[in-house]
């Protein structure tokens, strides 16, 4: 691989692999696989043997290139196949026994497999030549979950080979820091980012433009750059998606943050449980540095950086970012008061930046669109997209982008395409373990920073759990709770005391041991966590049980008073009842229930034994009719009659 | 160091910076109360008693790592900073097991002062789940109960900012964190040196000196200020006396020598004091007390040991020293000091040995 010493070389290369792109892909196909993590866990290292093993039988001479998540999780694995002068064809759920008739009817014949084809992609690498759309095959911006989207984050993410540089040199990476080392003073880099309005995209939302500014000020040498790639929040997976899929605009943004605030060095904290992403980012590192990207006199300037991966354990309270940094240097991942801040005294108590994945992964765009651009998307005080991993009762799960200030009712009914097995909508989670959840009237709120903190829930780092009418909120609740407290470093004591004892009410209540004045308990241990722990993870433990508490105070009444949990979670809470009216015999629910409580003969309701029954939902799940219901337990019901 | 202008408590003060809130607070005599912080070790955060409201913060601010800068306003008393507090002591005793009645640090414990300050019972959390350790660390000089511990990590700072052995840590996370000795092990198996400086700053009975265990507490004891015998340091040690019996030793942090840090021998090797084979009075050999030739057998009399005053025990050291010297010259003598003794005595054993004894020979154990 050759030095790049100039912006001209780096110009000249993009031209040269375009053009090297260009010359192949008239003699070759192009397959794309999606293999992130999410596409290998649904199979797509079979797919992709298949497809070799396939294109050699034939002997067709076929690019197969492995790409990172395209977001529609659900639809993996993804193949795309591309001709020459043709629009990119991508074929969803893939089963490798469907490989060969893909490959013959679409690469040996030239015809798109209608039967199996999803969606198609004519803009894609505009530069290789004019494509004509194919007819009757909606495109990308057509299908409801991208319509809404806008990606710059994921702007290349399942589009090119994460493992190519030149994939992405050629999409125009590393344009940005061309322009930012050689054209930029630090202080207009500065200006620009401050004037885009950008916000951290790890969850606090503060000003990544002022962050860079605090940092550069500082004094004291050396400086970091760190980027956080902890991502503990269980169901989320945005940041991964980003390492995976697109690891450059990860290290190009780095570099330019290092250039802006006067660092060498830069340090990527990762997950350890993140094996792909990791092996994918050092990938990308020794491929940037021996093109000049990274290491000395990048582009031929003055201008030197270094990128370490730093692997973490796994400990959710490593994200935050004091304690990220004390990890970093070899000690017990603990948070500590600020301040002083991390810009001031951070790594090794010298001056360090930290942010997000995607805060970094999208500067490059900023630094090249100008901030304008970004701008000119999302509200006012939330500029640009925001990233979510769609998650829970959802038909369309997966990784979106959208732009800030879409409601919530256009992510989860246009773009999730609504909740499953027509049952309805209960609540939407944000900000994962550490955010709150918003009832079906809050639907409408806009998803920016502010406005999802004034409805009662928070941004978070871009988890979004929906959840249908079987979800108890109370147990909901406590699951966050058990990992928040469970995560909890145990420094300080609101922290590490309040969790438990919030956790231990919640259980109660939902064991139907639990008293009014536990509401009250809730309340005041809440408050004071949020007021007195250290750090946010302490602060904001009581979120989620603070929001369903707001929001479905019933049901923890219902728990409380009537020991009856209306959605059918709590054990010894409810039982089921079959309602005559809506049972047709069919006789289904009889051989799901394992504990035969189940009686009636064919095409007449059926009934359910109590004494037999063990609450399993077998037969819940299994009817089709919604003739199964969940009621109070009829011991508790009998027991109210006669205290009434 | 700028000079700056702060408010607390409605009271103006002009001090410099690079201080922490809680430190000028102290300075100017406004109390705010503290677990998790010790003078002389770096601040935590960790116990958040010490929150006060700064206004302009978003949050209550821990004093004791807030630094004080310009045009601060504070107020370390307001009702929600009390409330605050108070939650913090409802939720430590939650998890502590309430014996005071047989607590050796009764009467001394940071944890009892402020419980008693805000009024704060047991019961509030009563079915909560409490720890049950076990206490059995097997080494002689530190009693382990992590059941009373709270977490402050003083301990931990002690370990590794004074004495820089890094023995205690602490393990695992949430709700069972706990402190831990080397790999989570006993403190007897860990590089502990036993110097007790987790002791001296534990605010609690969570590490507490083992041979003081039911001995006595804080109000029965006199106060001895004392400086340490064992070696030219010259340690100040305040001792705690009941019924003439020393039952545990103490740094103090005014100590000139130490600052309040000793060493193992200091502040646990204290039971020769009371040792019935401890000499009181110098002893000197009946013959030599009698004036009598040495005699040729050491079974007799004349051999035994007799007590006798000082002034005695040293004019016969002199006189025998004298009429070796005479007699065989001086580099027939040869004299050993001790690292027991200060520099001054070093000094002057030397003065006695070249100008007194007129040799050369001397030499100094360098150690114990
Ligand atoms: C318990 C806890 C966990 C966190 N986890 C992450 C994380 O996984 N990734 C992240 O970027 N920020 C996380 N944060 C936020 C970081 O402390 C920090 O604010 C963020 O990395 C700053 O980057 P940004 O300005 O780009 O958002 C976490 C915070 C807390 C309190
Ligand atoms: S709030 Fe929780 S996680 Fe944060 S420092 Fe305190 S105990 Fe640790
Ligand atoms: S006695 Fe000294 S060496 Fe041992 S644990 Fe305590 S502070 Fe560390
Ligand atoms: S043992 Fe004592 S000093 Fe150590 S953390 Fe516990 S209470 Fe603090
Ligand atoms: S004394 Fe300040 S937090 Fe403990």
């Amino acid at each position: 691989m050759p030095r790049l010493n100039s912006p001209k070389d780096l110009a000249d290369t993009r031209l040269h692999i375009r053009q090297i792109c260009r010359e192949q892909h008239t003699v070759s196909p192009f397959i794309y696989v999606g293999m992130g993590t999410c596409g290998i866990a649904a199979g797509a290292g079979e797919v992709e043997q298949t497809i070799q093993k396939e294109l050699s039988a034939h002997q067709i001479d076929a690019e197969v290139i492995p790409v990172g998540c395209a977001g529609m999780c659900a639809r993996e694995p993804l193949v795309d196949i591309q001709l020459a002068g043709k629009p990119r064809i991508t074929y969803a759920n893939v089963k490798p026994s469907e490989i060969p008739e893909i490959i013959t009817e679409h690469i040996i014949n030239g015809n798109i497999l209608t039967k199996k084809a999803y969606a198609q992609l004519p803009e894609h690498r505009h530069w290789l030549e004019k494509k004509s759309a194919a007819e009757n095959l909606p495109s990308y911006h057509e299908l409801p979950f991208y319509s809404k989207q806008i990606r710059i984050a994921l702007k290349n993410c399942g589009m090119i080979n994460p493992e190519s540089i030149d994939d992405y040199i050629s999409q125009d990476g590393y344009r940005a820091l061309s322009k930012a080392v050689t054209g930029m003073s630090q202080e207009e880099i500065i200006t620009e980012i401050k004037d885009s309005g950008l916000r951290g995209r790890g969850g606090a939302g503060f000003l990544t433009g002022v962050k860079w500014e605090f940092c550069y000020l500082a004094k004291g040498q050396p400086k970091f750059v760190i980027c956080n790639a902890d991502e503990g929040d269980p169901g989320a997976f945005m940041d991964r998606s980003v390492l995976e899929g697109d690891p450059h605009s990860l290290l190009e943004g780095m570099t330019i943050a290092g250039y802006a605030i006067g660092a060498q060095e830069g340090y990527i904290y990762c997950r350890a449980e993140y094996p792909l992403a990791i092996e994918r980012l050092k990938k990308a590192i020794s491929q940037a540095e021996q093109y000049g990207l990274l290491g000395s006199n990048i582009l031929g300037t003055n201008f030197h950086f270094n990128l370490h991966i730093k692997e973490g354990a796994g400990a959710f309270v490593c994200g935050e970012e004091t304690a990220l940094m004390a990890s970093i240097e070899g000690r017990r991942g603990e948070p500590r008061p600020r301040p002083p801040f991390p810009a001031v005294s951070g790594l090794w108590e010298k001056p360090s930046n930290v942010n997000n994945v995607k805060s970094y992964a999208m500067t490059p765009q900023i630094i090249l669109n100008g901030s304008n651009w970004f701008k000119g998307m999302g509200t006012e005080r939330s500029t640009g997209t925001a990233v979510f991993a769609l998650t829970g009762n959802i038909k369309n799960t997966g990784l979106i982008e959208v732009p800030m200030g879409i409601t919530l009712r256009e992510i989860i009914y246009e773009i999730g395409g609504g909740i499953p097995k027509k049952k309805k909508f209960k609540a939407v989670q944000t900000g994962g373990p550490l955010g709150g959840c918003l009832p079906e009237t809050a639907l409408d709120t806009p998803v920016d920073f502010d406005s999802l903190t004034a409805a009662g829930a928070t941004m978070g780092s871009g988890g979004m759990i929906v959840v249908d009418q079987d979800t108890c909120m109370v147990e909901f609740a406590r699951y966050f709770l058990t990992f928040a407290s469970a995560e909890s470093c145990g420094k300080c004591v609101p922290c590490r005391l309040g969790g438990q004892r919030l956790l231990e009410i919640l259980t109660r209540i939902t064991q139907g041991g639990g008293t009014l004045d536990d509401l009250e308990e809730i309340q005041y241990i809440s408050e004071n966590m949020r007021a007195a722990s250290l750090c946010a993870l302490g602060q904001l433990t009581p979120g989620p049980v603070m929001a369903s508490l707001r929001f479905f105070r019933e049901e923890y009444e219902a728990h409380i008073v009537d020991k009856y949990c209306p959605a059918g979670v709590c054990k010894g809470l409810y039982s089921y009842e079959i309602l005559e009216i809506q049972c047709r015999g069919c006789g289904l629910c009889i051989k799901s229930c394992p504990s035969g409580a189940i009686t009636g003969s064919k095409k007449e309701p059926h009934v359910i034994d109590q004494r037999k029954c063990i609450q399993c939902g077998a037969c819940y799940d299994v009817c089709n009719l919604e003739a199964i219901t969940v009621i109070p337990k009829l011991e508790t019901i009998e027991e109210i009659r006669t205290n009434n | 160091m700028a000079s700056i202008k702060l408010t607390i408590n409605g009271k103006s003060i002009e001090t410099h910076s690079g201080q922490t809130v809680l430190e000028v607070a102290q300075t100017a005599g406004i109390y705010i109360p503290t677990l998790c912080y010790h003078h002389a070790l770096p601040p935590e955060g960790a116990c958040r008693m010490c929150l006060v409201e700064i206004e302009r913060q978003r949050s209550l601010q821990p004093a004791c790592t807030f630094p004080a800068t310009d045009g601060l306003v504070i107020h370390t008393h307001s009702p929600e900073v009390e409330a605050t507090r108070k939650f913090i002591l409802e939720m430590l005793i939650s998890d502590h097991p309430l014996d005071c009645m047989t607590c050796d640090a009764a009467g001394d414990c940071r944890l009892q002062d402020l419980a008693y300050e805000y009024g704060v019972k047991g019961g509030r959390y009563q079915d909560g789940f409490k720890h049950s350790y076990e206490v059995n660390d097997p080494n002689p000089f530190i009693q382990v109960d992590r059941n009373k511990c709270i977490l402050c990590h003083l301990c931990v700072r002690a370990c590794d900012h004074v004495n820089g052995v890094e023995a205690i840590s602490v393990f695992y996370r949430g709700f069972n964190a706990h402190i831990g000795f080397g790999a989570d092990g006993s403190l007897q198996d860990s590089p502990c040196e036993f110097c007790g400086s987790c002791v001296a700053v534990c605010p609690t009975a969570a590490l507490s000196p083992k041979l003081a265990s039911g001995k006595g507490r804080s109000w029965q004891v006199e106060k001895v200020d004392t400086v340490c015998s064992y070696c030219g340091v010259g340690c100040k040690l305040t001792l705690n006396v009941r019924d003439d019996h020393i039952i545990k030793v103490e740094s103090t942090w005014d100590g000139p020598a130490n600052h309040g840090w000793t060493c193992v021998k200091g502040r646990f090797g204290f039971d020769y004091v009371h040792h019935p084979d401890r000499l009181k009075k110098p002893q000197v050999r009946k013959y030599l007390l009698d004036g009598k030739k040495k005699p040729k057998s050491r079974n007799g009399k004349l051999w035994q040991w007799v007590e006798t005053d000082w002034e005695t025990a040293i004019n016969i050291t002199a006189e025998k020293l004298r009429t070796t010297r005479d007699k065989f010259g001086p580099d027939s003598i040869g004299v050993l000091t001790s690292a027991k003794c200060t520099n001054e005595e070093n000094y002057l054993m030397n003065k006695l040995a070249r100008q007194a004894l007129g040799t050369n020979n001397i030499d100094h154990c360098a150690r114990l």
